[in-house]
């Protein structure tokens, strides 16, 4: 029975996809939401077969494997290639499940209401439930060949959403994506198989139980391919130029998904192929990927300063907190990870939501330049009022779920100890401050003062939050909330994993 | 002495050979262009299906001389000339808008291909260097009247001539090759040509001393792959392609970049499988499939003509799939299993890169006049919101050919690349066929986007001929149906 619910995750958004490529504009939209809805409660159905219930802290076995999936499936496709149907979830993959599949359905019921301009609606809907098939394929996938091919799965029609649906400057960015993006990618081919032909085997629980041993040699290389591959995704310092002009470019529900989820497909990556996979490489590479992990946040950080642009200023924010995520990561420590693993999820709904705020932004005063905005809460304080509670979510405030994942990576890094990780830390500590500093200025342009003209121009039935607005955000403020207060709710299934994933890569 | 002879091995061969003279009697007796081209498709069918027969029973073999047979009917053999007869057919369908606006004569046109597919066929099964050149030559002479039978266009006739000067002088060094060859071991069967390379002769009675210090065979070695290398247009051989392709009818050139390549691959596997020892031509083949690929690439980026883009993309693809067979350059990429492993690769990737290709220019076709060449990109600005299937099958076969999903069949070719680069140690390689792919996806995606653009023109939809649109069918589906059981591929190519 739990299989079933892991197929029809992935299987519904498939036939959503058809089905609404085929059906007329309307109808296709909602054929297409509704198959988003089925496969959301199919996410969280497949939760209920969490064997030791939701909340458990349970310690893990000594030496237990840091892939114990609870439900999986495993069909043969092309054995020719090492390639493998080999569906499971577990702790870590199971919170990026449910929220790729609420944060697509929430981009569909968005599209219901409001179409961007560029092309039918009803295509839109379907690109993005196939982009929700390769994120999730790629989350669920316990087979390194098949991972890859997931993971390539997302590129061409997110391509397509930036191009089709996106701004001025949409065939410029949506091309910077692809090759960027790709170039990752094919990296990640060769890394894949690297770890494959050395290891015989490309079963993602064998390879990380430490039953196959690769050399160091072999495990430098691979961890290299593979860390720049995620790299690339996440995106690291220096390899993160595509993101601006692709959040910036794409339409809404297309930057929601992009920074929500699309990102999480390399710090997941990274966590549970490159390190799980190559933990001797990654011991050998954590100091350098600390180091880039911590100039990203300042110098994501520091452009966020001197935007002047919403979208792009929300975009560049990312870099920062995808900073945060990544210098957890190169901890290796079980702090770290938690926090990189928590941090993920906060960043999906926090930014999400923040993505969705800056298009209404967009959408009402025709600009998202901040010099013209101004006074947003004289004339729409509901807005305003999300609009901080987002940014504020965003900078960390304790209690709200952005808090978590940065101050715990900072936390890690002391942990780590020694002169480098010490000052790295603090250096990241700083750069939660300038985050303050940049949401605060942010706040403090768009909704303070008095109203600008260009806020003042739309008459005021044009800027109130419509109904399918309100549907599309509250799940995202709940969640912010919910994730603030009990952690546990992501850290709790997790913990088990995290252990042992520890114990493999300082074994 | 009379050598007992396998007709049963044959009969692909026999019946390609009595469909061209079969064609040739349709159109002298009967004289109307439907029944000269039933004929001729019926006749690839015919041939495909006896492969296929053929193919599924035991292994055969005749024109033997001891152990060493001139003619090989395996399953290999099988699967070429299956795909032979199939790509003719393909091209048969594609060419009939072509025949019926009278821009080239059926009774010759069909005859001319019957005549290539026959090479085709034969060239899968040769056993010995002579008949491979012989079958290669067979495959290749029809295609230079082909080219050159768009009546009355410069650049048909100059295409013509630019393949037949460059072809010719091809065969010309890779015969040389063979008899340098000859002369140092007095082998011509492939089988028998391997051992006799690695182990001593003796020339003009000379002291015996190891064939492969020779300097003659090094250079009979190179001349014979070098000159192989002209069939499949790998860089520097590659500048008579694009021009060829460029003026030859649209169906031609899918002929030459789908049916034509395969057969240089072919002979290329041949040589260097079973005869010439890998030590010295895993590293040509490697230098080969680096520039290949790279320039192949670098320079489609910047072209403005479709049949010149898809030109330069198929001398990248042959790139591609040279590459495996550079694994040979390394020791450890010889051993047992990565060999086969790099064969397999080789074939399952041309295959794919075949299918693909086809689809591609039986779109192209669909989208243009039945006479036009393959025009500019910008004339193709929003074709796929004119012509909504005909414009996704083009963006499927693109994609495929950049290898990314959801061109399936495309990104498993890559995938069987890559795993057996390293299969064979060779990471250097993977990288190099990695970085090409993200170079490949800039010039793919370009066109595939365009297709989608809004066109301020506003042209209206054409109605599109029903054997084209057939193929084009047949072709798209036979690559998504490969797209989601590669294994189906890589079980036939590795034998």
């Amino acid at each position: 029975m739990n299989e079933a619910f892991l197929v029809a995750v992935l299987a519904l958004p498939a036939l959503g996809a058809a089905g609404a490529a085929l059906c007329p504009d309307r109808a296709g939209r909602w054929c297409g939401t509704v198959f988003a809805a089925l496969a959301f409660v199919a996410s969280l159905l497949l939760g209920t077969a969490h064997p030791a219930g939701w909340f458990s802290y349970a310690p893990s076995g000594q030496g237990a494997p840091p892939i114990v999936p609870w439900t999986s499936v495993d069909v043969s496709w092309v054995p020719a290639l090492d390639l493998r149907l080999h569906f499971g979830v577990d702790g870590v993959s199971y919170p990026l499940v449910v929220l790729t599949t609420l944060l697509t359905l929430l981009c569909c019921l968005y599209t219901l209401w409001h179409v961007p301009a560029g092309g039918r609606g009803n295509t839109l809907v379907a690109l993005l439930l196939v982009v929700e098939i390769g994120m999730l394929g790629t989350f669920l996938a316990l087979d390194l060949v098949l991972f890859f091919v997931f993971f390539e799965v997302v590129l061409l029609p997110m391509y397509a959403i930036i191009a089709g649906w996106g701004g001025d400057q949409r065939r410029h960015a949506a091309r910077k994506f692809a090759l960027y993006t790709l170039f990752g990618s094919v990296l990640l081919l060769v890394g894949v198989f690297t770890v494959v032909a050395a290891a015989g085997t490309a079963d993602l629980v064998t390879l990380t139980s430490g039953a196959v041993t690769l050399t160091r040699t072999t495990q430098l290389a691979a961890f290299t391919l593979l860390a720049i591959a995620f790299a690339v995704k996440s995106p690291l310092w220096p390899l993160h130029t595509w993101l601006p002009d692709a959040h910036t470019q794409a339409p809404t529900v297309g930057s929601v998904l992009l920074a929500g989820v699309l990102l999480k497909m390399g710090t997941y990556g990274l966590i549970r192929v490159a390190v799980g996979v190559a933990p001797e490489g990654a011991r050998w590479a954590s100091p350098l990927l600390g180091t880039l992990a911590v100039a990203a946040i300042l110098v994501g950080c520091l452009v966020c300063l001197a935007q002047t642009e919403l979208k792009r200023l929300i975009a560049y924010s990312s870099v920062g907190h995808m900073g945060f995520v990544l210098l957890g990561v190169a901890t290796l420590t079980a702090t770290g990870i938690q926090a990189a693993l928590i941090g993920n999820v906060a960043h999906g709904i926090i930014t999400g939501l923040l993505f969705f705020l800056a298009g209404a932004v967009k959408d009402r005063f025709h600009t998202g330049d901040l010099a013209v905005l101004g006074g947003l809460r004289e004339r729409s304080p509901w807005l305003s009022g999300l609009l901080a509670f987002a940014a504020i979510a965003s900078l960390g405030l304790p209690g709200l779920a952005g808090f978590w994942g940065e101050a715990f990576a900072v936390v890690a890094a002391f942990e780590r100890g020694g002169a480098g990780w010490v000052t790295l830390g603090v250096l990241a500590a700083i750069g939660g401050a300038l985050t303050a500093a940049y949401f605060m200025r942010l706040l403090g342009k768009v909704t303070h003062g008095a109203a600008s003209p260009a806020v003042e121009a739309p008459p005021l039935p044009a800027i109130r939050i419509s109904g399918p607005e309100l549907v599309a955000w509250s799940p995202l403020v709940v969640l912010a909330l919910l994730v603030g207060l009990v952690p546990a709710l992501v850290l709790g299934l997790s913990e088990a994993p995290v252990q042992s994933l520890i114990e493999a890569v300082t074994r | 002495m009379t050598q007992a002879v396998d007709h049963v091995a044959l009969l692909p061969g026999y019946l390609a050979a009595g469909t061209a003279v079969l064609v040739l009697l349709a159109d002298l007796f009967v004289a109307r262009r439907v029944v000269t081209l039933a004929v001729a498709a019926g006749g690839a069918v015919a041939t495909a299906v006896a492969a296929i027969v053929v193919g599924a029973g035991s292994d055969r073999s005749t024109f033997c001389v001891g152990d060493a047979c001139s003619y090989l009917a395996n399953d290999r053999s099988a699967l070429v000339a299956a795909l032979f007869g199939f790509l003719t057919l393909g091209v048969l369908g594609l060419s009939a808008p072509l025949l019926r606006a009278g821009v080239a004569p059926a009774g010759e046109y069909c005859f001319l291909l019957a005549c290539s597919m026959t090479g085709g066929v034969v060239l899968g099964a040769a056993g010995d260097v002579v008949t491979l050149i012989i079958a290669l030559e067979t495959l290749t002479l029809p295609l230079y009247v082909l080219v050159g039978m768009r009546r009355q266009t410069v650049e048909s006739a100059a295409a013509a001539v630019t393949f037949f000067v460059v072809s010719v002088v091809a065969t010309a060094v890779s015969l040389l090759g063979a008899a340098l060859l000859y002369a140092v071991t007095g082998r011509l069967h492939l089988s028998t040509l391997g051992p006799a390379l690695t182990g001593d002769v003796s020339l003009a009675g000379g002291a015996p001393v190891r064939a492969l210090d020779l300097p003659l065979t090094s250079v009979g070695i190179a001349l014979l792959v070098l000159g192989l290398a002209f069939k499949v247009a790998a860089v520097p051989f590659h500048a008579w392609a694009p021009p060829t392709y460029d003026g030859a009818p649209l169906p031609v050139a899918a002929y030459l970049s789908t049916a034509s390549k395969l057969g240089g691959v072919v002979a290329i596997l041949a040589v260097v499988t079973v005869a010439l020892p890998p030590a010295v031509t895993g590293p040509i083949l490697a230098a080969l499939a680096v520039l290949t690929m790279t320039v192949g690439n670098l320079v489609a980026l910047r072209q403005i003509r479709m049949t010149r883009l898809l030109a330069w993309s198929s001398v990248a693809q042959a790139g591609y799939i040279l590459a495996p067979l550079g694994a040979l350059a390394l020791a450890d990429g010889r051993t047992g299993d990565a060999f086969s492993t790099a064969v397999t690769a080789a074939v399952a990737y041309t295959v794919f890169f075949v299918v693909l290709e086809l689809g591609a220019f039986a779109a192209v076709v669909a989208l243009r006049e039945p006479t036009a060449d393959g025009g500019r990109i910008d004339s193709y600005r929003g074709a796929a919101r004119r012509h909504r299937w005909i414009g996704a099958a083009l963006a499927l076969a693109l994609i495929g050919l950049a290898g990314l999903p959801p061109g399936l069949a495309g990104l498993f070719a890559k995938v069987a690349v890559v795993r057996s680069l390293l299969t064979g140690s060779s990471g250097w390689l993977a990288v190099v066929v990695a970085l090409n792919a993200v170079v490949g996806l800039a010039y793919y995606v370009r066109v595939a986007a365009l297709l989608y653009a809004p066109d301020p023109l506003d042209r209206p939809a054409r109605a599109v001929p029903w054997p084209v649109a057939g193929v084009l069918l047949l072709a798209t589906a036979f690559a998504l149906a490969i797209g989601f059981a590669p294994q189906l591929v890589l079980d036939w190519a590795a034998g």
